[in-house]
C-alpha cells in the first residue's frame, strides 16, 4: 500500500535526480559564459583565426545544408511512403551516422575519397583530390547531418493522412502537384525542424573534419576547428569562439521551437487569420 | 448517368470479387469492417489498382484491365470525399474548394476560379467560411466544405467514405436532409459507404451489402427488409436475424 511518505521520498528522490542532470548541462554552458570578460569578447573576435573560420564554417555549412535538403526531401518523401520492409534497410544505413562516432567516420571517408582510398584513383584520373579541401569539410559536414535532416523528414511526410494525396489527386493534381501543393506545405514545419538540427549538427561537426579534412586556416578551419587551434596558443580566444558558437546553437535551438508556429504563419497552418475580404488564391 | 465496377483484387487478407453498378441517383456501399467498402472507392477513384475488372462511368472507361487501360487518378474526374473529410489544413476554405481548378482560371479578385468556388460556397450554404481554416470549423462545416470541393469539378461521380459518421446526432440528421436535397438538385452520381439504415432512406439509395469482399445481397431498404439474406443484411435493415439463420 502507498503511503504519503513514500510518495514524497519519490517525488523528492526524482526532482533531486533531475536537479543533476540540469546542472550538468547548464553548468558548463553558464561558466562558459561568465569566464570572459566584454574586453576579451572583443579582444576574440579580432583575433586572425575568428573571421576565417567563421567565414568557412558559414559557407561549407550552407553549402552542405543546401545539398541535405535538396537530396534529402527526396529521400525522406520516399522512405515514408514505401512499405516499412522495403525502405527498412536503406533507413538503417541513412541513420548509421548517428551512431558511429565522427572520427570513425573521418577514417571512412579518408579510405573512401583517400589518394589510395576505394575512388582516389578515379578522381585523382580526373585531376581531382577530395581529402583536405574545402569540398572535404562539406562532404564530412554531409555525412554527419544529413541523417538528422532525413529522420525528420520521414517523420513529418509520415504524419501526412494518405487520404489527402488521394483527394488532392482526384482534384487533378499530378503526383508532382500533390507534392508540391499539399504534401510539402503539411511537412515544412518538420522539415524545417530537421534542418535547424542538420545546421546545428554540421556547425560543430569536428572528427570526421580533422581526419578528412585537416585543420588548415581558410581552406579546412572551421569554428571548431579554430576552438581547438587557439586551445593550444591563447585560451581566451578559445572561450570567445566557444561563446560564439554556443550564442549560435541557441539560436539555432530558439529557432526550432519557432519554427512550427512560424512556418505555420507564413505558410497559413491555421494560425494565420484573416479579417474582412476573403484572401485572394494561393 | 450510369456506372459500372466490375473489380478483383487481393488486399492484405480480403479477396475483393464485387460486381456493382449504379441502379439510381445514389447508391450505398453498406458492410462489416474490413468488407472492402473503402478499398472499392480508392479502386474507382484510381489510388488502388485492381488485377482485374472495369470501371466505367457515365460511358467513359476510367480502367479495363483487358484493353490496359488504367487513367492517372486525375484524369479521372471523381469528387472523392474520404473519412475525416480530407481538407487540406494548409489552405483556407477558399483555397480547398479551389484546388481543383484550373489555374489558368486566374486566382485573383476578379478571376473566374474565385468567383466559381464562391459560389460553390455559397450553393453549399457556408461562404461566410472562406477565409477560415479547416481546424477553425465544425464537423458540419467541414462535411459542407468537402463536399463543395469535390462537387465544384462536376465530377462523373461522387465517392462519399462515411460522410455522415464522424458527426453528433443534431448534425448528421441535418447534413443528411442537406446531402439528400443537394444530391437529387444537381441530380449528383453518387457511391457511398455508410453504416446508417437511416442514410439509405433519406437518400433514397440501391444499397449494395458486402462481406468479406462478396456482394450478398442489393436492392432499396425496404427489398432488404422484406428478404434479408444473411444475419448481417437483417440487422442492417433492422428486422433482426434472417430467414433460417
Amino acid at each position: 500500500m502507498r503511503t504519503k511518505a513514500g510518495v514524497r521520498a519519490f517525488d523528492v528522490l526524482s526532482i533531486a535526480l533531475a536537479a543533476v542532470l540540469v546542472s550538468c548541462l547548464a553548468l558548463p554552458v553558464a561558466v562558459l559564459f561568465f569566464s570572459s570578460t566584454p574586453t576579451e569578447v572583443l579582444q576574440g573576435f579580432r583575433d586572425p583565426l575568428f573571421a576565417p573560420a567563421l567565414w568557412l564554417s558559414v559557407r561549407t555549412t550552407l553549402v552542405s545544408l543546401s545539398i541535405i535538403v535538396l537530396t534529402g526531401t527526396p529521400l525522406a518523401w520516399w522512405l515514408a511512403r514505401s512499405p516499412r520492409g522495403a525502405s527498412w534497410g536503406i533507413k538503417l544505413l541513412v541513420d548509421l551516422p548517428i551512431v558511429i562516432p565522427p572520427a570513425v567516420v573521418g577514417v571512412a571517408l579518408l579510405q573512401t575519397f583517400g589518394r589510395q582510398g576505394f575512388l582516389g584513383p578515379v578522381l585523382a584520373g580526373l585531376g581531382i583530390s577530395v581529402p583536405f579541401s574545402t569540398a572535404a569539410v562539406v562532404i564530412a559536414q554531409i555525412v554527419v547531418a544529413a541523417p538528422f535532416y532525413v529522420q525528420a523528414g520521414v517523420n513529418a511526410f509520415r504524419s501526412i493522412d494518405g487520404d489527402l494525396l488521394i483527394t488532392a489527386r482526384t482534384l487533378g493534381a499530378s503526383r508532382a502537384g500533390a507534392f508540391f501543393r499539399v504534401a510539402l506545405p503539411i511537412a515544412l514545419p518538420g522539415l524545417v525542424t530537421g534542418a535547424s538540427l542538420a545546421w546545428a549538427r554540421a556547425l560543430g561537426e569536428f572528427g570526421a573534419t580533422l581526419l578528412f579534412a585537416g585543420n588548415f586556416p581558410g581552406v579546412t578551419q572551421t569554428m571548431p576547428l579554430a576552438i581547438f587551434s587557439a586551445l593550444e596558443a591563447d585560451i581566451g580566444s578559445a572561450l570567445v569562439f566557444s561563446l560564439i558558437l554556443t550564442a549560435a546553437g541557441a539560436f539555432l535551438l530558439f529557432g526550432l521551437r519557432m519554427a512550427p508556429r512560424g512556418v505555420g504563419w507564413l505558410g497559413g497552418f491555421g494560425v494565420r487569420r484573416f479579417e474582412g475580404e476573403p484572401p485572394h488564391l494561393s | 448517368m450510369s456506372w459500372r465496377a466490375r473489380l478483383q483484387a487481393a488486399v492484405g487478407p480480403l479477396s475483393l470479387d464485387v460486381d456493382l453498378h449504379g441502379l439510381g441517383t445514389v447508391t450505398a456501399l453498406v458492410g462489416p469492417n474490413a468488407s472492402g467498402k473503402t478499398t472499392i472507392l480508392r479502386t474507382i477513384a484510381g489510388a488502388r489498382h485492381p488485377e482485374r475488372g472495369e470501371i466505367l462511368v457515365d460511358g467513359a472507361v476510367l480502367y479495363r484491365s483487358q484493353d490496359g487501360v488504367d487513367l492517372a487518378m486525375e484524369d479521372r474526374r471523381i469528387g472523392y470525399v474520404p473519412q475525416g473529410y480530407g481538407l487540406f489544413p494548409h489552405l483556407t476554405v477558399l483555397d480547398n474548394v479551389a484546388f481543383g481548378l484550373p489555374r489558368a482560371e486566374g486566382a485573383g479578385r476578379g478571376g473566374r476560379r474565385r468567383s466559381r468556388a464562391l459560389a460553390m460556397l455559397e450553393e453549399m450554404g457556408c461562404e461566410e467560411l472562406s477565409h477560415r481554416f479547416p481546424k477553425d470549423l465544425s464537423g458540419g462545416e467541414k462535411q459542407r466544405v468537402a463536399l463543395a470541393r469535390a462537387l465544384v469539378i462536376e465530377p462523373r461521380i461522387l465517392l462519399l467514405d462515411e460522410p455522415l459518421a464522424a458527426l453528433d446526432a443534431t448534425s448528421r440528421r441535418l447534413m443528411r436532409r442537406f446531402l439528400a436535397d443537394k444530391l437529387r438538385e444537381r441530380n449528383q452520381t453518387t457511391l457511398m459507404v455508410t453504416h446508417d439504415p437511416r442514410d439509405v432512406e433519406a437518400l433514397d439509395a440501391t444499397a449494395w451489402i458486402l462481406e468479406a469482399g462478396r456482394v450478398v445481397q442489393s436492392g432499396s431498404l425496404e427489398d432488404l427488409r422484406k428478404n434479408p439474406r444473411t444475419d448481417f443484411v437483417a440487422e442492417f435493415a433492422g428486422v433482426g436475424f434472417a430467414p433460417g439463420s
